[in-house]
């Protein structure tokens, strides 16, 4: 059975994708700020037939924790087969424009803290010789939209960090996969309006665990995403940046 | 976030259509949002009516509330958040040999809104209502307070909530006492009758013999054949079968059918062929409980084949003492109108006592019934219906209703007055308005 560890297990998506590993008997070790929503996440997974679930409630932006956090995760699993990192923050675009401290929360939100996590994970993962690690990105990292920018930004640094990272490890057994999401209907976009381009967590879940399985390196998801941003990547940035969207 | 007004969500009748505000709720421990407006849980809106909607005001959306929290799988005992569905739960027990103790004729609905809506199936002379199955419930009132409700703790939100169709706070979590099962099949049998006296033998007849029993009614058939129909009643299988639960729907109506797709015509032709479908010798079977209990969730959507204008359904309950005089004059005034639909039961409730102040179910006889929405005339036959139904001291079920009087409302639920204060000064609901103008 899967050992999982998942740094931002109250995330809706990644709800999704663990109630799905839960039910072919999984085992968990939750990280997650708020304790009252692990606690329901955890109870939730339980029932949903997990080996077992540690909880630990901790706010990922303090790194100074990390060492610890992860020596314990691996402790209590007795090894670990996947390392799902999905905690994020979307932030306010507008804030961010003109407060450097809500821009560099976001930057270290999405970016730093999971530079840090990793830097303390790869070795624990080196030494065991196995392990996976699937990380969530977004489409917004690709190219610096003015409607986000900052968030995107951080995302966009992420997912270069992946990209060495995975080529660093790519003669060990260790798989790094970068899942660049599209517009996703989650609490943490509810103020956003929708459209037809919006994805379920419940509908990505499952094409998630595929792309885990297949251990693939990066994917769009929902797959089209592949094609929208290989226009949104050609397009010369004299047009690109007259763009609003 | 607040959301503006839309008419985006509907009642599962698709009659009447507001304008109204919602927010979704993700987690169960968080507070009540303050949105400046009357507040409505709103599941997954398979009341039929206004029960569901909050014209002007906010709907609390509780299908994020989607968390199993515990569940016993030795003794049966299931606690999950509110927006968990009667789907979800049997996907989750049934492989370990456990059933929802009550349920009604679809399983897309959330826990939450059958307590609400105190709901009852095809066992209710056996079992009770949802409500008798309940271990207890968490109440999240607008003034912050966590209730937690039981029989023997804050009895009187308790009685008060089951039933009280959400206007006594949000349901956060639900603990119910499931029923064990040795198989997912149910052996049952169905038996062609000629008239109401013959459906009241039935009923009384198997009572004792059948767990489920149900009726179905050609309600267009008049003179002669004037109250016919089959018999249907089952027990759970007791000899094994893989405990395997439900598959997903196979078709999907995708979008409102012409509005005149079920005329007088076509539901003359499928209520005659289906009656004559049964022979007169009755037939046992055994099939899977989906097809047995859920026939029409089969059909995604199938509301749609009324078409734009929605349909009513009309749901009253009619005491035994009065025998089978006030259904069959019910049943003439409807095949008179030729008004009636295809969907069409009649089933006796028990003398098992509902909890809640606002239950639906007493002993009696109840009839359910679609009609096609023909505006004014569809509206009058109902009017005639009411005033049979009141002579004989029934009731009208409120989960089903877009149109009943202040009036009726009041004579089908006697202790209103008790109920009353225990309403939720933050909640409300357009049924809730219309009969308290």
């Amino acid at each position: 059975m899967k050992k999982v560890v998942v740094f931002g297990a109250t995330s809706a998506i990644i709800q999704a994708v663990a109630r799905l590993l839960a039910a072919e008997g999984a085992s968990f070790f939750l990280v997650a700020r708020n304790p009252a929503k692990l606690a329901s996440v955890a109870a939730d997974l339980r029932v949903r037939g997990a080996t077992a679930v540690h909880e630990a409630d901790l706010d990922l932006n303090d790194v100074n924790s990390h060492q610890a956090l992860i020596a314990d995760a691996f402790a209590q699993l007795a090894g670990v087969d996947l390392v799902l990192v999905a905690h994020g923050l979307l932030g306010a675009q507008a804030r961010a424009e003109v407060e450097f401290a809500h821009a560099s929360e976001l930057i270290f939100t999405n970016y730093l803290s999971i530079v840090s996590l990793l830097t303390h994970l790869i070795p624990r993962l080196e030494a065991q010789q196995r392990g996976q690690v699937a990380v969530l990105s977004s489409v917004a990292g690709d190219r610096g939209r003015a409607s986000n920018y900052v968030y995107g930004s951080a995302k966009g640094a992420l997912t270069l960090y992946l990209s060495g990272l995975r080529a660093r490890l790519s003669r060990t057994p260790i798989n790094i996969l970068t899942l660049k999401l599209g517009f996703v209907d989650t609490p943490m976009t509810a103020g956003c309006k929708k459209g037809p381009l919006w994805a379920t967590p419940a509908a990505l879940a499952p094409r998630i665990l595929a792309a885990i399985a297949a251990r693939r390196d990066q994917c769009y998801l929902p797959g089209f995403w592949a094609i929208i941003m290989t226009i949104v990547k050609l397009l010369p940035e004299p047009i690109f940046k007259k763009l609003r969207f | 976030m607040k959301e503006e007004l839309t008419t985006a969500i509907a009642s599962w009748g698709r009659y009447p259509q507001v304008a109204q505000h919602s927010q979704r709720l993700a987690w169960s421990c968080e507070p009540l949002p303050r949105p400046g407006s009357a507040l409505l849980p709103f599941g997954l809106g398979r009341s039929y009516g206004d029960s569901c909607l909050n014209d002007q005001h906010t709907l609390l959306l509780t299908r994020g509330l989607d968390r199993f929290l515990a569940f016993d799988r030795k003794n049966g005992l299931l606690r999950c958040e509110s927006g968990v569905s009667l789907a979800e739960i049997l996907a989750l027990v049934v492989p370990h040999g456990w059933f929802l103790p009550v349920t009604p004729g679809t399983k897309f609905v959330t826990v939450g809104g059958a307590v609400a809506n105190d709901v009852h199936g095809k066992n209710h002379h056996r079992a009770g209502s949802f409500g008798n199955q309940l271990r207890a419930f968490e109440l999240l009132r607008s003034d912050g307070r966590r209730l937690r409700c039981a029989a023997e703790e804050n009895a009187d939100y308790f009685t008060a909530t089951i039933g009280g169709l959400g206007l006594t706070g949000l349901i956060t979590w639900v603990e119910l006492q499931l029923k064990p099962i040795v198989s997912p099949l149910i052996e049952h049998e169905v038996i062609r009758f000629s008239g109401l006296a013959e459906f009241f033998a039935l009923s009384l007849q198997s009572a004792e013999s059948h767990e489920y029993t149900v009726a179905w009614i050609d309600c267009l058939a008049s003179g002669n054949a004037l109250g016919r129909g089959h018999f249907i009643r089952g027990n759970h299988a007791t000899t094994g079968a893989p405990l395997r639960p439900s598959k997903p729907p196979w078709l999907t109506i995708p979008c409102n059918l012409p509005r005149r797709t079920l005329n007088p015509l076509t539901l003359h032709a499928f209520n005659r062929a289906y009656y004559w479908r049964q022979p007169r010798k009755s037939k046992h079977r055994r099939s899977h409980y989906d097809p047995f209990f859920y026939p029409l969730d089969a059909v995604n959507h199938w509301n749609r084949l009324y078409g734009r204008p929605g349909f009513f359904q009309y749901q009253c309950v009619v005491p035994f003492a009065e025998g089978p005089g006030p259904i069959q004059e019910i049943l003439a005034a409807i095949a008179a109108a030729r008004q009636g639909s295809f969907l069409a039961v009649l089933k006796t409730f028990g003398s098992i006592p509902s909890r809640g102040l606002l239950s639906f179910p007493r002993p009696g006889v109840t009839l359910a019934l679609d009609f096609p929405n023909r505006g004014a005339a569809t509206l009058n036959l109902f009017t005639r219906l009411d005033a049979l139904v009141g002579q004989a001291g029934g009731a009208l079920y409120p989960a089903k209703d877009a149109r009943m009087s202040p009036a009726i409302f009041r004579l089908s639920f006697p202790r209103l007055e008790q109920f009353i204060p225990f309403l939720d000064p933050s909640f409300s609901s357009t049924f809730w308005r219309r009969v308290n103008p």
